[in-house]
């Protein structure tokens, strides 16, 4: 009986590791690398420089670091209006690119960790799942 | 003093080297500017394309995936588009009116989609329906590029007529450039013609042979992104995005090889080479192409003489350095580029109305109108 209530355990859970496995740091950015190469490379350019008063940079960037949730919001639903990166105005519109959840988690974990930029943790599946739309609000 | 000369010398030499790359002439700015503009409607974040019913009434589309229809400034969203398949660059992208509108209400939108219900992506897609009041009905698809793909890049595509009863529509690469461009045996760099109806040409310039998408009537394109039929000539001008530098504007002829990848004047976003070629036989050179890149979007003549100086002279939104740019052309050569409303915002459209007016579709902001100072 202790033997079955431990198999049954191990592999609920053992299932529920497979369908919800996040990838690796590393391995998410790996992924990131790609997605960035299609969709944000033509605006913000390969070094994350973008271009001043139109793209906001992703490299050094206080908006991204600061703003975590927001960057988030703004891949997943697009963003518009005024922004403020690094002390200068931004008034442009970001199209939603479409990604899903996965892929933004990836993307996110690539820019966050690229071009001298460091983040300590890791964007999750779960937490771009739970990200709304009112954080840009 | 000798200092002086010196710093000169060296100033000039590197202005002059640093300028030699970019292909004149050089962007200006006018030294007298006597336009101002209106906004006609606001509240549309990427006006991609626009089509004229009358001077007071028109389609806007958003390419998030709204189609409007704005009468006398008001914005009203007309029911009844196909899915869309929202992915990077693409959407709801142009709309065209029937040549005969006015007795067939027949409209045309390109679309990014997915008909084949597969869980492989998308491409464009060309659709046709009835504009009846504010909804579309009779909703047929004439043309769909294929394969479906993830890629975000490069769908294209506005829609002209030329005045024979053709349709043309462009599809870019769709982020494969190494495949789909120079092979016309696939979808995805190419200009297409079409019959009216959606039908293909039986004279298109590759029907019959083999393995060839028939619709296809030129090819060896990366993005294009501005089409016009010229007002006095009726050739079909198309611009499109180039890598890093080599945008092109080019005249488009049938059966002809524009030579993307093979040819460019750009460069791959990390500064490395694509080719080392810009010319080869059998390959078009572009009518112009920019260097450094504005990101061109939208195309018009205009035609009118409501802008008494600006009268034949070629417009094209830019992207990049948002403004509109003017473009004189004599004796078949682009003479003088300048910045019509600078920092205005990314343009995305610009089109002649039926008023002679020019119209721009402004990121951020929506439609404006220029006016000619009194």
């Amino acid at each position: 009986m202790k033997l079955l209530i431990v198999g049954y355990i191990l592999i609920v859970s053992g299932s529920a590791a497979l369908l919800y496995q996040d990838k690796t740091k590393e391995e998410s950015i790996v992924a990131g690398e790609k997605i960035y190469q299609d969709f944000c490379l033509q605006c913000h350019l390969t070094a994350g420089a973008g271009v001043s008063g139109v793209f906001p940079p992703l490299k050094n960037s206080d908006y991204l670091m600061n703003n975590i949730e927001k960057s988030i919001a703004g891949i997943k639903f697009g963003l518009k209006g005024e922004i403020i990166v690094n002390d200068e105005v931004y008034d442009g519109v970001m199209a939603k690119q479409g990604l899903n959840n996965e892929e933004i988690a990836d993307v996110m974990n690539y820019i966050l960790n690229q071009w001298g930029n460091s983040y300590y943790k890791q964007i999750t599946l779960q937490q771009v799942s739970e990200v709304q739309k009112s954080v840009l609000d | 003093m000798k200092t002086f000369g010196y710093y000169s010398v060296i100033l000039f030499f590197t202005l002059y080297l640093s300028c030699a790359q970019d292909n004149p002439p050089f962007i200006e700015s006018p030294s007298e500017i006597n336009y101002s503009y209106e906004t006609v409607v606001d509240g549309i974040d990427i006006p991609w394309g626009m089509a004229f019913i009358s001077e007071s009434d028109f389609l806007a589309t958003e390419i998030s995936g709204t189609l409007y229809r704005v009468i006398n400034g008001k914005k009203i969203v007309v029911e009844g588009l196909p899915e869309l398949y929202v992915r990077g660059q693409g959407g709801l992208l142009d709309v065209a009116l029937h040549p005969d509108y006015i007795n067939n209400n027949i409209i045309y939108m390109t679309i990014s989609s997915n008909t084949e219900g597969d869980s492989e992506g998308g491409n464009t897609a060309l659709y046709s329906a009835i504009l009846d009041g504010n909804s579309l009905k009779d909703v047929k698809l004439l043309y769909k590029a294929t394969p479906n793909t993830k890629k975000g890049q490069h769908w294209g595509s506005r829609i002209v007529f030329d005045q024979e009863g053709h349709l043309y529509f462009g599809v870019g690469d769709r982020g494969n450039r190494d495949v789909n461009p120079q092979d016309i045996s696939r979808d995805g760099g190419k200009i297409y013609r079409l019959n009216i109806d959606g039908s293909i040409p039986k004279d298109n310039p590759f029907v019959g042979k083999e393995n060839a998408k028939e619709a296809v009537f030129s090819y060896g394109h990366r993005n294009p992104q501005g089409m016009v039929t010229h007002p006095k000539t009726g050739e079909i001008w198309e611009h499109e995005h180039g890598p890093k530098g080599g945008d092109e504007i080019n005249i488009i002829k049938p059966g002809v090889n524009y030579g993307w990848p093979t040819i460019t004047y750009g460069i791959n976003y990390s500064g490395t080479p694509i080719t080392d070629k810009t010319s080869m036989p059998n390959m078009a050179q572009p009518f112009y192409y920019w260097v450094p890149s504005i990101g061109p979007s939208g195309m018009a003549f205009s035609s009118s003489g409501v802008y008494p100086d600006w009268t034949d002279n070629l417009f094209a939104g830019s992207l990049k350095f948002e403004y509109l740019e003017r473009l004189v052309i004599e004796n078949n050569k682009v003479v003088k580029r300048e910045k019509v409303l600078d920092k205005i915002g990314r343009v995305r459209n610009v089109v002649e109305g039926p008023d002679g007016y020019l119209y721009v579709g402004v990121e951020g902001k929506g439609i404006l109108k220029i006016v000619p100072a009194k």
